[in-house]
C-alpha cells in the first residue's frame, strides 16, 4: 500500500462488528480431540474472572471429565420439541436472550436443529445471539466446514451432512484444539471418543493415522488463514504498511545457465507447498545479446517448462540482473525469491560482488532461496562463441583499411612540410570509426595496422618498424587503447539499442494488436484477426476454436481451411476443459501436431488457440512465449468484452420490450379509466323516473363498477408480472391498515359483520402501505364474496415463534381439498361457485403483491371446518417494535 | 349566489370536463375548462378561479410542474388523476396541492373536497380557533381537546399531530408534512412516530379505536381529520 490511510472497507467491517457479540470457535481436526472440554475450561476461567457465563447447550456424551467440568456453570434449560413422536431437546434461544448473559457456551456449531425450531441450523441461533450482543463460545470439527467438505470426504470417504458456511467463522476467533493422531487413536481405543452420525464401519478408515494427520493439517491451515485474514483486516483498518502479506507469492529468477529445469521444478514444488502463485522471470541485460545459440535454447526451454508447470512467465529488461530482480520482486509483491547459485568465477564475484549476497542485503522482508545447480549440469560452454559473426563484417575491415590508407596519404602530405610529431593523432580517426561502427575486433585490427603504418611511415627511422624514441611507443599504445575502449563503449550502446529495439518491436506488435482489437465487435472478426496476427508474428499456422453448446469447432484459421484430426480435437478439448496448454510441446497429448492454448479471462476459457509449424519444429520458441501469451490475454479480454456487449444488447432488447409494455400499461390505464370515470360519474348523476329505470340504472352501475374493478385488477396483475412494482417499505400499524381497508371496502361488507382481533401490543409490520392495502382489500373482499350472507368475516393477528400471522376467515364452503395452492393462480375460481362479481384475479394479486414484499400467503380451511382461512405471514425481520416514548 | 365562485377544470379529456362541468354547474359554481397546461396558465390569469381541479396527465407538460405555479397565483389545487401511485399523490401534496381525488371519482366526493378547500381558503385560522368534529372539540387557541365537553389529556406530540390536522380539517396532510411540523425537520421519514401518536389519539378519543372515525389513514400518503 502506497498511501497510509486506513482502508474504508476494513473500517466498515470493524464498525459492523462493534456492538455485536464475539464468537470464539474451538476448532478440532476430528471428534474426540477435546474441544468441548477445552471450551468448558476456557469458560470456567472467564466465569472465575467474574464474567457472567452460562451454558446454552453442551453434550457431555457421558464423559466423566466433561461432566465434572459442567458443574459450577449455570445451565439454561433446554427446550423440548416433539417431532414425529420423538421428543427432541434443543437449545432454548429465547431463554438465553431473556437471560442475556455476557458469554454463552454452545456446543457443536454445525448442529442441525430439530424440525420446527426457529432456525434450521444452530449457527443461525448463534448469529442471533451475537446480534443481541452476547458473546458465544462454540466448537467445530474441521470436516463440517463447507469449503472443505468435498476435499475431506474424498480422502476419508465419510461425508458429513451438517455443513457450516465458511463466513460464519470468518470473523470468529479460532482456537485450535489439537492432539497428536497417535494419542487420538489411543483415546478412541479406550472408548473415550463419542462419534456422532458416523457409521461404525467407516470408523476404522476415518481414524487412520494418515487421515487424522491430513485433517489436522487442514485445521491448522484454516486457523492460520483466519489469522492471516484478520491480520490483513487489522492492518488495512490501521494502515500498517510494510511487508505483511502472509499469502505467499513466489518469484523464480531464470538465467541462461544450464540447470534451469531443475530450478524450475524445485520452484514448482515450493510453490505447491506454499499454495502460492509463482512467476518465472528472466532479467534481460545488455549481456543477453551476447548469448550463444546453446544459451538461447537453454533459456527458451527453461521458460517453456516454467509456463507448462503453471508459472507466469516474464522477461524484463534491466541494466543489471540485481536491479531487475529487485524491481520485479517489489512489483510482483513477492515474498519468496528463488535464484540459482551463480556459476560465475570467483574472480567475477570478487570484482562485482555476488548477486545473491546483494539481493539478500537489499531486499529485507523477502525470503531468498539459493539453490545449487546439479554438478552434472555444470558445463559452461567455453569460450563463449559470439553470435552473429563476432569477427565483424569484411566490409568493415575494408572501410577501416581504406581510412588508414587515406590518413596515411594525408599524413605524408603534411609530413612533407615538416616533422609534426602529433601527426599520430590523425590515426585516431580510422581507429575510432572502426571501433564504434564495426566492433571490438575490427577496431583492434585497425589500431594495430594504424600503429604499424604510423611507425613505418612517420616514426624515425622511417620505412622501418623500429622505434627509437620511447615517446612514440606511447602513441602506438594510445592508438590500441582507444580502439579497445571506444569499441567497447560503442558496442554496449549498440547492444542496448538492439535490446530496446527488440523490446519495442514486441511492444509495438502488442500495441498494434490491441488497436486492432478495439475496433472489433464480433467473435468471428476477432478470431480472424488473432489467427492472422499470430501467424504473421510467429511465422506459423494458427487456428482458433470456440465452444458452442457441446461442440468445439474451428472458427478461423490461418492459412484457412484446416480440418481437425481426432487427436487434435481431443487436445483442444482438453485445453478447454482444463485451462492448460495441450498438444505438441506441452505435457499432454503430445502426439497432436498442434499446440493448443486456452484463451479467456479469470479462469474462464472462452476459446482455444492452436499453433503449429509446417516444418515439424516445436510450434513455439520459448522466447516467443511471453509475446504469444500477451496476445492471447488481450484476445481473451476482447472476447469477454464482445460477450458482454452481446449481453448488453440483449439487455437493451429486454429494456425496449419493458418500455413498450410500460407505455402500453400507462396508456391502457389512462384510456380505460377515463371513459369508465365518465360512465360511472354520469350514471350517478342520472335520476331515475320510474322503478324499472331505477333497477336498470342500479344494474348498469354495478356492472360498470365491476368493469372498473376488473380493469384495476388486470392492471395490478400486469404490474406484478412485469416486475414493475414500485415499493417503499415503511412501518405500518396493522390495526390502522385493516381499518383503512374496511373503510375503503364500505358497501361490499354490508352483508357481513367484521370481527377484528388485533392485539394492541403487536409490533409494526414492514411493508409497502399501498400494496399491503390492496392485499387486505382483496383478501377481505374474497372472504365477503365466499362467506354466506350474514356470516361474519374475522380478521385476527397473532405473534408466534416464526414471526407474525394476519388471518382473514370466512364462513362459507371452504377450499376444496388439494386446491390450496391452485386458488392463487390467475383466473381460478373455486368450482361450484356460481356467484357473480369475481374476476378470478383477487387472490393472485394478493399473492403477487405479498411476494413482492417478501411475505408469504397461505390458504387453508378453518380448523373448526366452518370456512376458509387465509393468512399473511411476516418473518421476524419484517417486524419492528413500537418505539418507546 | 350572486357572485358565484369559479372552478377551473383541467383535463385533456373532454368527456371528463363535461362530466365535471355538469356536476359543478348544478352546485352553482361557475366553471371554466382547460385542456392543456398552456390553457391552464392563461385561464388562471384571466378567469381568476378559486379552485383548480387538475389532471396530472396533460399533453404538453407534467401536471406536477403546474402545482407550484398555480399555488403562487392563489387558487386551491385539487389533483384529479388516474395515476393512483402513492408517490404521485405524495409528490403532488408536498408540492402544495390541497387535496387529491383518484379517477374514477364520485361527483359528491369532488364537491366535498372543493367545499373543504374553499373553507380552508376562506377561513382565518385565528378567527376559528375551535375545530369541531362530532363530539370532539379541538381548541387550537387554548390547546385543549374536549370530548362531549370533557377535557381529554393528550401527550404533547399527540396534541401536536391532532392540532396540525385540525388546521386543515378534511384535507389529507402527508406524513412528511406532519413529521416536519410536529417533530421538526430531520424526522420526515420516522413514520413510526406518527403511527404511535395516531394510535394514542384514537385510544383516548375514539369510541372504538379499531373502527376510527376521527383520523383516517390514507395508506402510504398521510392522515386526514374527518369532520362530522
Amino acid at each position: 500500500m502506497n498511501d497510509q490511510r486506513p482502508d474504508p472497507d476494513a473500517l466498515l467491517r470493524a464498525a459492523a462488528r462493534e456492538g455485536k457479540g464475539r464468537l470464539k470457535v474451538f476448532l478440532g481436526a476430528a471428534p474426540g480431540v477435546g474441544k468441548t472440554y477445552e471450551m468448558l475450561t476456557d469458560g470456567a476461567a472467564r466465569r472465575d474472572a467474574g464474567i457472567d457465563v452460562v451454558i446454552g447447550i453442551v453434550e457431555t456424551h457421558g464423559r466423566r471429565e466433561t461432566e465434572d467440568k459442567v458443574h459450577g456453570f449455570e445451565v439454561v434449560p433446554r427446550k423440548t420439541i416433539e417431532y414425529q413422536g420423538h421428543i427432541l431437546d434443543e437449545m432454548d434461544i429465547d431463554a438465553i436472550l431473556a437471560r442475556k448473559p455476557a458469554l454463552v457456551l454452545v456446543d457443536e456449531l454445525a448442529h442441525t436443529n430439530a424440525p420446527g425450531s426457529r432456525h434450521d441450523k444452530r449457527y443461525q441461533d448463534i448469529e442471533e445471539l451475537l446480534e443481541a450482543g452476547i458473546n458465544v463460545y462454540s466448537t467445530l470439527n474441521i470436516q463440517h466446514l463447507e469449503s472443505l467438505n468435498d476435499l475431506i470426504a474424498s480422502f476419508t470417504r465419510v461425508r458429513v451432512r451438517e455443513t457450516l458456511p465458511d463466513r460464519v467463522i470468518e470473523d470468529a476467533e479460532l482456537e485450535i484444539v489439537d492432539i497428536p493422531p497417535d494419542e487420538l487413536i489411543e483415546r478412541l481405543r479406550e472408548g473415550k471418543v463419542y462419534i456422532p452420525e458416523v457409521a461404525t464401519r467407516a470408523l476404522g478408515h476415518f481414524f487412520s493415522k494418515s487421515n487424522l494427520s491430513a485433517l489436522r493439517e487442514l485445521a491448522l491451515r484454516r486457523a492460520a488463514q483466519a489469522v492471516d485474514a484478520q491480520m490483513l483486516d487489522y492492518m488495512r483498518a490501521n494502515a500498517v504498511a510494510g511487508t505483511w502479506a502472509v499469502n505467499d507469492r513466489l518469484v523464480l529468477a531464470i538465467s541462461e545457465q544450464p540447470g534451469g529445469p531443475e530450478l524450475v521444478r524445485a520452484a514448482k514444488r515450493l510453490a505447491d507447498a506454499l499454495r502460492a502463485p509463482w512467476t518465472a522471470v528472466h532479467i534481460e541485460t545488455p549481456r543477453s545479446t551476447g548469448f550463444t545459440k546453446a544459451e538461447h535454447t537453454q533459456l527458451a526451454e527453461t521458460m517453456h517448462l516454467a509456463a507448462q508447470l503453471g508459472a507466469q512467465v516474464a522477461t524484463v529488461p534491466a541494466t543489471s540482473v540485481l536491479e531487475g530482480l529487485k524491481q520485479f520482486a517489489a512489483d510482483a509483491r513477492a515474498t519468496q525469491l528463488i535464484v540459482g547459485k551463480s556459476v560465475r568465477s570467483r574472480w567475477f564475484e570478487i570484482r562485482h560482488g555476488s548477486v545473491v549476497d546483494r539481493l539478500v542485503r537489499e531486499t529485507p522482508g523477502l525470503a531468498v532461496h539459493v539453490l545449487p545447480f546439479e554438478p552434472s549440469q555444470f558445463r559452461r560452454s567455453l569460450p563463449p562463441e559470439r553470435s552473429g559473426g563476432a569477427w565483424g563484417a569484411p566490409s568493415g575491415y575494408a572501410v577501416s583499411l581504406g581510412l588508414v590508407f587515406v590518413v596515411t596519404v594525408l599524413g605524408m602530405a603534411i609530413f612533407a612540410r615538416g616533422n609534426i610529431t602529433n601527426i599520430g593523432l590523425l590515426f585516431l580517426i580510422p581507429v575510432m570509426v572502426a571501433a564504434t561502427r564495426y566492433g571490438l575486433r575490427t577496431g583492434i585490427v585497425t589500431g594495430l595496422i594504424s600503429s604499424l603504418a604510423y611507425n613505418f611511415f612517420f616514426i624515425p627511422p622511417t620505412h622501418t618498424f623500429t622505434i627509437e624514441d620511447p615517446q612514440n611507443i606511447i602513441t602506438v599504445l594510445v592508438l590500441l587503447g582507444v580502439a579497445i575502449v571506444g569499441s567497447q563503449l560503442a558496442s554496449q550502446v549498440r547492444e542496448q539499442a538492439l535490446l530496446a529495439q527488440a523490446s519495442s518491436a514486441q511492444n509495438s506488435s502488442l500495441a498494434g494488436f490491441a488497436r486492432q482489437l478495439t475496433g472489433i465487435s464480433t467473435t468471428d472478426e476477432l478470431a480472424q484477426v488473432l489467427c492472422a496476427e499470430v501467424a504473421r508474428l510467429l511465422d506459423g499456422n494458427t487456428m482458433i476454436l470456440i465452444p458452442e453448446k457441446d461442440s468445439l469447432s474451428i472458427r478461423a484459421s490461418c492459412p484457412s481451411g484446416y480440418k481437425l484430426e481426432l487427436l487434435d480435437e481431443a487436445a483442444a478439448r482438453w485445453t478447454l476443459d482444463n485451462n492448460k496448454p495441450a498438444g505438441r510441446g506441452s505435457d499432454t497429448l503430445t502426439a497432436s501436431e498442434w499446440l493448443f492454448y486456452p484463451v479467456g479471462t479469470a479462469g474462464k476459457v472462452m476459446a482455444v488457440f492452436g499453433l503449429s509449424r509446417s516444418d515439424a519444429r516445436a510450434p513455439i520458441r520459448s522466447d516467443q512465449l511471453p509475446l504469444l501469451l500477451s496476445l492471447l490475454d488481450q484476445a481473451g479480454l476482447a472476447l469477454e468484452r464482445i460477450a458482454l456487449e452481446e449481453e448488453m444488447s440483449n439487455l437493451a432488447h429486454v429494456r425496449e420490450r419493458d418500455r413498450l409494455r410500460h407505455a402500453l400499461l400507462s396508456s391502457v390505464s389512462h384510456d380505460l379509466r377515463t371513459p369508465l370515470t365518465t360512465i360511472l360519474g354520469s350514471l350517478k348523476e342520472i335520476r331515475a323516473t320510474s322503478p324499472e329505470q331505477e333497477q336498470q340504472l342500479l344494474a348498469t352501475r354495478s356492472e360498470a363498477e365491476r368493469l372498473h374493478r376488473f380493469v384495476a385488477n388486470l392492471l395490478d396483475m400486469v404490474r406484478i408480472e412485469a416486475g414493475s412494482l414500485h415499493q417503499s417499505i415503511e412501518p405500518v400499524d396493522l390495526s390502522e391498515a385493516v381499518a383503512s381497508a374496511l373503510h375503503d371496502l364500505g358497501a361490499t361488507l354490508l352483508d357481513h359483520p367484521t370481527h377484528m382481533n388485533i392485539p394492541a401490543d403487536l409490533p409494526f409490520v414492514l411493508v409497502d402501505p399501498q400494496l399491503f392495502h390492496h392485499c387486505l382489500i382483496n383478501l377481505i373482499e374474497n372472504a365477503a364474496k365466499y362467506g354466506q350472507p350474514g356470516t361474519p368475516v374475522t380478521i385476527a393477528a397473532h405473534r408466534d415463534a416464526h414471526g407474525l400471522a394476519l388471518s382473514v376467515e370466512d364462513e362459507g364452503p371452504g377450499i376444496p381439498e388439494g386446491q390450496e395452492k391452485r386458488i392463487f393462480e390467475t383466473f381460478t375460481r373455486i368450482e361450484g361457485s356460481d356467484r357473480k362479481g369475481g374476476t378470478g384475479l383477487g387472490l393472485a394479486i394478493v399473492k403477487g403483491f405479498a411476494e413482492a414484499m417478501g411475505l408469504e400467503v397461505l390458504a387453508a380451511n378453518r380448523t373448526d371446518g366452518m370456512g376458509a382461512s387465509f393468512a399473511i405471514r411476516f418473518r421476524p425481520g419484517q417486524l419492528k417494535e413500537w418505539p418507546r416514548e | 349566489m350572486s357572485n358565484p365562485l369559479t372552478i377551473l377544470v383541467v383535463d385533456d379529456e373532454p368527456a371528463i370536463r363535461r362530466l365535471l362541468h355538469a356536476g359543478l354547474t348544478r352546485a352553482d359554481y361557475r366553471v371554466v375548462e382547460a385542456g392543456s397546461a398552456k390553457e391552464t396558465l392563461s385561464a388562471i390569469r384571466i378567469d381568476k378561479p378559486e379552485v383548480v381541479l387538475l389532471d396530472l396527465g396533460l399533453p404538453d407538460r407534467d401536471g406536477l410542474e403546474l402545482i407550484p405555479i398555480i399555488k403562487s397565483v392563489g387558487p386551491a389545487v385539487i389533483v384529479v388523476s388516474a395515476r393512483d401511485a402513492t408517490d404521485q399523490k405524495v409528490a403532488a401534496l408536498d408540492l402544495g396541492a390541497d387535496d387529491y381525488v383518484s379517477k374514477p371519482f364520485d361527483s359528491e366526493e369532488v364537491l366535498a373536497r372543493i367545499r373543504t378547500a374553499l373553507r380552508h381558503r376562506l377561513a382565518n385560522e385565528t378567527a376559528h380557533p375551535i375545530v369541531r368534529c362530532g363530539e370532539i372539540e379541538i381548541d387550537l387557541a387554548g390547546r385543549i381537546v374536549r370530548k362531549s365537553g370533557v377535557e381529554i389529556h393528550l401527550t404533547p406530540k399527540e396534541y401536536g399531530l391532532l392540532a396540525e390536522l385540525a388546521k386543515s380539517p378534511g384535507r389529507v396532510v402527508t406524513h412528511a408534512q406532519l413529521l416536519r411540523s410536529v417533530w421538526g425537520p430531520g424526522h420526515e421519514s420516522d413514520v413510526e412516530y406518527l403511527r404511535v401518536a395516531a394510535r394514542g389519539i384514537r385510544r383516548r378519543l375514539e369510541d372504538d379505536p379499531s373502527q376510527p372515525t376521527l383520523i383516517r389513514n390514507e395508506p402510504g400518503v398521510g392522515y386526514r381529520l374527518i369532520l362530522s
